[in-house]
C-alpha cells in the first residue's frame, strides 16, 4: 500500500541529518519522485534547511523532481552501452519526447531517466521501459519503440 | 606551544593546531586564497593557497594543512606558482570575458590574481557557463555565469545569518549555487541582507544597482529630490578616497550631494532619533501595561524578514515602529510637503544606506500612503561612491556644509545607530528619562558597544526597576537568543537586533573588501561623534521636538502611529 509523506517521516522519529538520503529514498520509492512539500516536511523534521536537502538530492542521479510518467523509460549511459551509442539514443529520445532527462514530457505520459549501468551489457544499448528491458537500441528503434507506447493508450 | 617552521629557508615561529596559512601570514608572506575566510573552518576546496612542504609528494593547502615542528615551507617555488597559475585559468576557462561590464571590474578578487600571476593569454579553453540572471529580487542580483564555486556566500548565508537560502545545487561540472529548487531569490528565503556580495569574489552577486536610475531621477524637471543618508554613511567612505579610513565626512557628503543636484539634503540620522523617541515610549507602555516582552527592535530589514520567516512567532513581541528609513520617508512625504508646498508624488524621496535590504523595504506594501512609496528609490553605499565619481565630485577640495532644515538636526545618539548596540544605548539614554525624569549620569553604556556577536546587560533604572537588554548582530545569534526565550528565558525585556556582524557599519551595502581595521575605524568614528557633540540624547533634539509640537502631538499618539508604525506578517517561504 502506497504510504503518505507523513507515515513515512513517523518512522523517523528520532533520527539526526545521517537519515537523509535513506528517508529521500523511501520517500520517492513511495511518490515516484521528491515533491516540494517532500522536501519542506523532511526539513522539518531533520532540521535541515531545504536549501541543503534540495543540495543533496541533486547531487545524487537518483533523486527526481518531476513525477514520474506513465511511462518511466530508463536509458543505460554504463560504458558499454555508451560505446555502442547510448548518446545517440538519449539524445534522440529527448529529442522525440521533448523533454531532457530527469524530465516529465508535458502529458505526462513519458519521464526519461539516465542511470548508470543497468547490468545489461550483453544487450547494448538498453533502456528499460516500467522494468520491461529492450535491447540493441538505436535511434531509429527507440522512435519506433515511443510510438507503440503511445499507440497502447 | 610555539614551534619553528621553515619558509623559503628562514625560521619563523608557529603556535601548534594552527594553520600555515595563519602562522605565514601573521609572519608578513602573503597567500593567495579564495575559499578561505577568517573565523570560519576552512574548506580547502579552491586550492588557489598551496605550498610546497618539503617531503610531502602533493603540495599542499595552506588554508587548512597544520603546522608542524621543523616543517619545511616553500612558498613561491616554480611548482607552486605553476600550480595556482593553473587554477586561475581553469577558473577563467569557462568565466565569461566581459569584466569591462561587470560592476566589480576593479575590485574584483579573480582579476586581481590573474593579474597578479601573470595570466596575459588564453592557454585554456572551456565551454562558457551559461545561466540565467537572476534579478528576481529588488536588493541582489545573481549571476551564475560568473560565479567560481568557492562557497563564501553558501557559508555566510547558512553560518552566520542562519538562513541557508542558497546551496550547491548538482555535482562536478554540473554544479552551480542556487537555491531549493531552483526558485528565484525574492520568492526564497533569502533575506537581502547583502553579506553573500560583501564575501563574492567576482561579480557573481551584487547590489540591484540603482545609479542610472538615479541620474534619470536627478535630471527630471517636475519634481524635487529629496535624499536622506543613514548614520553609518558619512564614516563609510573615506577610503574610496584615498582618506583615512573612518573619517566623518558629513559636511563634506552634504555639498556633494547638493553639487550631484539633490534639492534637499536631510539626514537619517534624524529619524534615528524619532525613532528611540517612538520606541522607547513603546518599551515603557509594554513594561508598565503588562504587555507583549522582550520588545525586540525593528530598525533592520533583513532582521525583519528573519522573523517573518523563521520566528513568526516571535511578530509580536517586534516593536511596531518602522525604521529610521522609513520614518523619515513618511515624515518627508507629509510634513515636509506640506511645508514647501508639494504633493508626495511631486517628490522623489532618496535613500542612501548601507544596505542592500533597505532596497527590498522600501518596496514593502505598507510603506507609503494612497500608493505612493515613501522612499522612492534607495542607493548603498557603493553606489553613492559610484555616483560621487561619475559626477566628479573632489570630495577633498570641497567646503563642508549643513544638512536642510526642518529633517537635518540629530543627536548624537542617533549616530551611534550605525554600529551594533548603538540603538539600545540611544533607547536606554532615553527610557531612563521618561521613566525617571532625569538624565543618564554616565550616557556610555558600554556593556552593549563592541564587535561581539553577543552582547547583555542588566541597566537599573530605579529601585523597583531593572530592565535586561541584549544585543545581537550576526542573525545565527539571534536564532540562538530566540531559542532560548521560547524554552523560557524572561530575565531581558528589550533586544536590539543587527542583522550584519558589527551593525551598519559592515552592512551589505558597504565597500566590499575591506579590511577589519577599517570597520573597526568606522565604530571609533562614531563613538568619537559621540563624545564630542553636545546633544547626546535623542530626546534633546530640537528639530524632533518641533515636529512633535507641530505635527505629530506625541510618541505613539494617533498620528504617529499612522507615519511612523507599521505591521508584519508570516511569510510562506521554503525555509
Amino acid at each position: 500500500m502506497k504510504k503518505s509523506i507523513d507515515n513515512i517521516l513517523e518512522k523517523y522519529e528520532n533520527s539526526g541529518r545521517d537519515a537523509l538520503i535513506a528517508l529521500l529514498q523511501e520517500i520517492q520509492d513511495n511518490e515516484g519522485f521528491l515533491s516540494e512539500e517532500a522536501i519542506v516536511k523532511t526539513g522539518k523534521k531533520l532540521n535541515i534547511p531545504t536549501s541543503k536537502i534540495y543540495g543533496v538530492a541533486t547531487f545524487y542521479n537518483q533523486f527526481r523532481f518531476d513525477p514520474q510518467g506513465r511511462y518511466h523509460i530508463q536509458v543505460c549511459r554504463g560504458t558499454a552501452c555508451h560505446v555502442l551509442g547510448s548518446l545517440t539514443v538519449l539524445q534522440e529520445l529527448e529529442k522525440t519526447l521533448k523533454a531532457k532527462a530527469g524530465q516529465t514530457t508535458r502529458d505526462g505520459m513519458f519521464s526519461i531517466e539516465v542511470v548508470a549501468c543497468i547490468g545489461a551489457c550483453g544487450l547494448a544499448p538498453v533502456i528499460s521501459v516500467n522494468g520491461t528491458f529492450h535491447a540493441n537500441m538505436t535511434a531509429e528503434s527507440i522512435n519506433e519503440l515511443v510510438e507503440t507506447y503511445r499507440n497502447k493508450e | 606551544m610555539s614551534m619553528q617552521i621553515e619558509v623559503n629557508g628562514n625560521k619563523i615561529e608557529a603556535f601548534e593546531g594552527e594553520t600555515i596559512l595563519s602562522a605565514l601570514n601573521r609572519n608578513g608572506i602573503k597567500i593567495p586564497t579564495l575559499c578561505h575566510m577568517k573565523k570560519f573552518i576552512p574548506s580547502g576546496a579552491c586550492r588557489i593557497c598551496v605550498v610546497e612542504v618539503i617531503g610531502s609528494p602533493k603540495l599542499v593547502t595552506a588554508c587548512s594543512f597544520p603546522v608542524a615542528d621543523g616543517m619545511k615551507i616553500l612558498t613561491h617555488s616554480l611548482k607552486v606558482t605553476e600550480a595556482r597559475k593553473t587554477i586561475i585559468e581553469l577558473l577563467l576557462s569557462n568565466h565569461p570575458d566581459d569584466c569591462l561590464y561587470c560592476l566589480r571590474n576593479g575590485n574584483c578578487e579573480l582579476q586581481s590574481l590573474s593579474k597578479e600571476y601573470h595570466v596575459v593569454e588564453r592557454r585554456i579553453r572551456g565551454k562558457k557557463n551559461s545561466f540565467k540572471l537572476d534579478h528576481s529580487g529588488p536588493s541582489i542580483v545573481r549571476d551564475p555565469e560568473k560565479c567560481i564555486l568557492c562557497g563564501r556566500c553558501v557559508r555566510v548565508c547558512e553560518e552566520v545569518m542562519g538562513v541557508a537560502c542558497i546551496d550547491y545545487i548538482n555535482r562536478g561540472s554540473q554544479t552551480f549555487i542556487g537555491t531549493t529548487l531552483k526558485k528565484p531569490l525574492n520568492t526564497s528565503s533569502c533575506i537581502n541582507c547583502g553579506q553573500c556580495i560583501m564575501v563574492c569574489p567576482t561579480g557573481a552577486l551584487t547590489e540591484k544597482n540603482n545609479v542610472a536610475l538615479m541620474q534619470e531621477a536627478l535630471h527630471r524637471k517636475d519634481k524635487k529630490v529629496v535624499v536622506q543618508y543613514a548614520p553609518a554613511i558619512t564614516v563609510s567612505i573615506a577610503e574610496a578616497f584615498g582618506l583615512e579610513p573612518g573619517t566623518d565626512l558629513n559636511g563634506v557628503l552634504n555639498a556633494a550631494l547638493r553639487k550631484m543636484g539633490f534639492n534637499y539634503v536631510f539626514d537619517t540620522t534624524f529619524s534615528a532619533d524619532l525613532t528611540i523617541m517612538e520606541e522607547a515610549s513603546e518599551l515603557i507602555h509594554r513594561v508598565v501595561n503588562g504587555g507583549k516582552l522582550p520588545m525586540f527592535t525593528s530598525c533592520c530589514p533583513g532582521w525583519i524578514k528573519y522573523a517573518e520567516e523563521f520566528a513568526p512567532d516571535m511578530l509580536a513581541n517586534l516593536s511596531s515602529c518602522k525604521s529610521p528609513q522609513q520614518m523619515l520617508g513618511a515624515v518627508i512625504k507629509s510634513y515636509f510637503a506640506e511645508q514647501v508646498n508639494l504633493k508626495p508624488e511631486e517628490i522623489t524621496s532618496v535613500s542612501i544606506m548601507p544596505c542592500t535590504a533597505k532596497k527590498f523595504e522600501a518596496e514593502r506594501a505598507t510603506m507609503g500612503r494612497d500608493g505612493v512609496p515613501d522612499v522612492d528609490i534607495v542607493l548603498t553605499t557603493r553606489e553613492l561612491i559610484e555616483m560621487i565619481k561619475l559626477y566628479g565630485i573632489d570630495l577633498k577640495n570641497i567646503e563642508p556644509e549643513i544638512t536642510d532644515s526642518p529633517l537635518g538636526v540629530r543627536s548624537s545618539a542617533g549616530k551611534i545607530f550605525g554600529a551594533s548596540g548603538g540603538v539600545m544605548e540611544a533607547a536606554i539614554r532615553t527610557a531612563y528619562k521618561m521613566i525617571t525624569g532625569e538624565e543618564l549620569a554616565n550616557f556610555r553604556v558600554c556593556a552593549v558597544r563592541g564587535f561581539d556577536g553577543h552582547k547583555e546587560a542588566k541597566i537599573k533604572i530605579n529601585e523597583n526597576l531593572e530592565i535586561g537588554v541584549a544585543v545581537v548582530s550576526g542573525l545565527a545569534n539571534a536564532a540562538t537568543l530566540i531559542e532560548e526565550i521560547r524554552n523560557g528565558r524572561d530575565d531581558i525585556h528589550f533586544i536590539e537586533v543587527m542583522t550584519c556582524p558589527g551593525g551598519c557599519i559592515a552592512g551589505g551595502g558597504q565597500i566590499i573588501g575591506v579590511n577589519e581595521s577599517f570597520i573597526a575605524a568606522r565604530m571609533k568614528s562614531l563613538y568619537d561623534i559621540d563624545e564630542r557633540e553636545t546633544i547626546k540624547v535623542s530626546h534633546k533634539n530640537p528639530e524632533v521636538i518641533e515636529l512633535y509640537d507641530k505635527y505629530l502631538g506625541k510618541p505613539l499618539g494617533h498620528k504617529s502611529h499612522d507615519l511612523l508604525h507599521t505591521s508584519y506578517e508570516k511569510r510562506d517561504v521554503l525555509l
